[in-house]
């Protein structure tokens, strides 16, 4: 059962605009950090409970190669486990930050995580419509999610994190 | 389940052949079809300019060959601590274009031998690096025969109880791999929408 603050979110449904919107990831890789996007997504709000997912074979990267080998067994394994999703459970507002806990299944593992960032305030857009947006952020253990590829750098030291950030910035447009 | 059995060595009195033909009577006890391909020393060396829609028909067959699997076996040797030169040409062959190539979600195993003691380890682990680079679901399970000029009896079979029993193991996983693979319905199989 979800227990929901009544003031975390705005009430009613609304929907993300996806023009607007991003969902990435950022992983450390090497000596920098690596980042990486889902071109299709989707994500609402609906009596204050927030539903995302994410299509694996929409990831972006720069190189076709490389989005193979993500969707590929090693990585997000498209074939067997197409979407990521995320469902919150509890939503708590401060000012401008809020913190969601909630559920993220990748590859078909589901784990707890705790989400943060901030909300902005609802606004009319220039088409006649109210939205809010939301600026949100969360670190997982790729490890849990079955995904454990690397490649050992000449120190012995694995080349990819096993820590990733997801990130998501969403504008969410109030449907009537 | 049909079954393609790829050995790493060309040479005519290889162990990893010997290891492969052993492999292919345990998939058929174990009512799999088995088909060994033959036909690494015909690919030519990948150049991208030759990798156009009308590929080299050694490398249309293999690729076909392998589509037509339900699951492909490995056996390879090791070469100064690596694959030999042959399968990865082979493969880098087949991978192409990535979004597509028939390895891309297939259910592969690999095993090894060598005439020293350590079973091509390396190459096997280089091998299941490269199976999952390019995209195949690569089955758990490793079988190293060291000192493989004598593991086998006069019949081909392994003379090693223990061995015998690694390869079936890796052999169950791999059918089972397949059988799911099979059962389930591919939900996507391209790199982008």
């Amino acid at each position: 059962m979800s227990t929901i603050d009544v003031q975390a979110l705005p009430a009613g449904t609304w929907q993300v605009d996806k023009v607007h919107s991003s969902i990435g990831f950022a992983v450390d890789y090497m000596a920098g950090t690596f980042h990486g996007t889902f071109s299709d997504f989707d994500a609402s709000v609906a009596d204050g409970v927030l539903n995302g997912t994410a299509k694996v074979t929409s990831v972006q990267v720069k190189d076709e190669n490389l989005a193979a080998h993500l969707q590929g067994p090693d990585f997000f394994d498209a074939q067997t486990h197409p979407e990521l999703t995320f469902t919150s459970e509890t939503i708590n507002r401060d000012g401008d930050r809020v913190t969601i806990d909630g559920e993220i299944t990748i590859k078909g593992h589901t784990e707890t995580a705790e989400i943060t960032g901030e909300i902005s305030d609802q606004i009319a857009d220039p088409y006649g419509g109210e939205r809010f947006g939301l600026t949100l952020q969360t670190v997982v253990d790729r490890d849990t999610f079955g995904i454990s590829w690397n490649n050992p750098l000449p120190s012995g030291e694995p080349a990819l994190s096993k820590m990733v950030t997801i990130t998501a910035e969403l504008q969410l447009s109030k449907q009537t | 389940m049909r079954v393609l059995g790829i050995s790493g060595s060309l040479r005519r009195d290889s162990y990893n052949t010997a290891l492969l033909r052993h492999a292919g009577d345990l998939f058929e006890a174990d009512g799999a079809e088995f088909e060994i391909y033959h036909g690494l020393r015909e690919m030519p060396p990948y150049d991208e300019d030759y990798d156009t829609e009308e590929a080299p028909e050694a490398v249309s067959r293999i690729r076909e060959t392998v589509r037509d699997a339900d699951a492909v076996f490995f056996v390879t040797p090791e070469y100064n601590s690596s694959i030999p030169g042959a399968l990865k040409n082979a493969l880098d062959w087949i991978s192409r274009p990535v979004a597509t190539n028939p390895l891309r979600y297939k259910p592969v195993a690999v095993i090894g031998a060598s005439s020293g003691m350590f079973g091509a380890v390396w190459a096997q682990a280089e091998l299941r690096k490269v199976l999952g680079a390019i995209g195949a679901r690569v089955t758990e399970g490793e079988v190293a025969v060291g000192n493989a000029g004598e593991r086998f009896d006069k019949n081909g079979s392994l003379n090693e109880p223990n061995l015998e029993q690694e390869v079936h193991e890796v052999i169950t996983t791999l059918l089972a791999d397949a059988q799911s693979a099979k059962t389930s319905q591919p939900a996507v199989n391209a790199v982008t929408p």
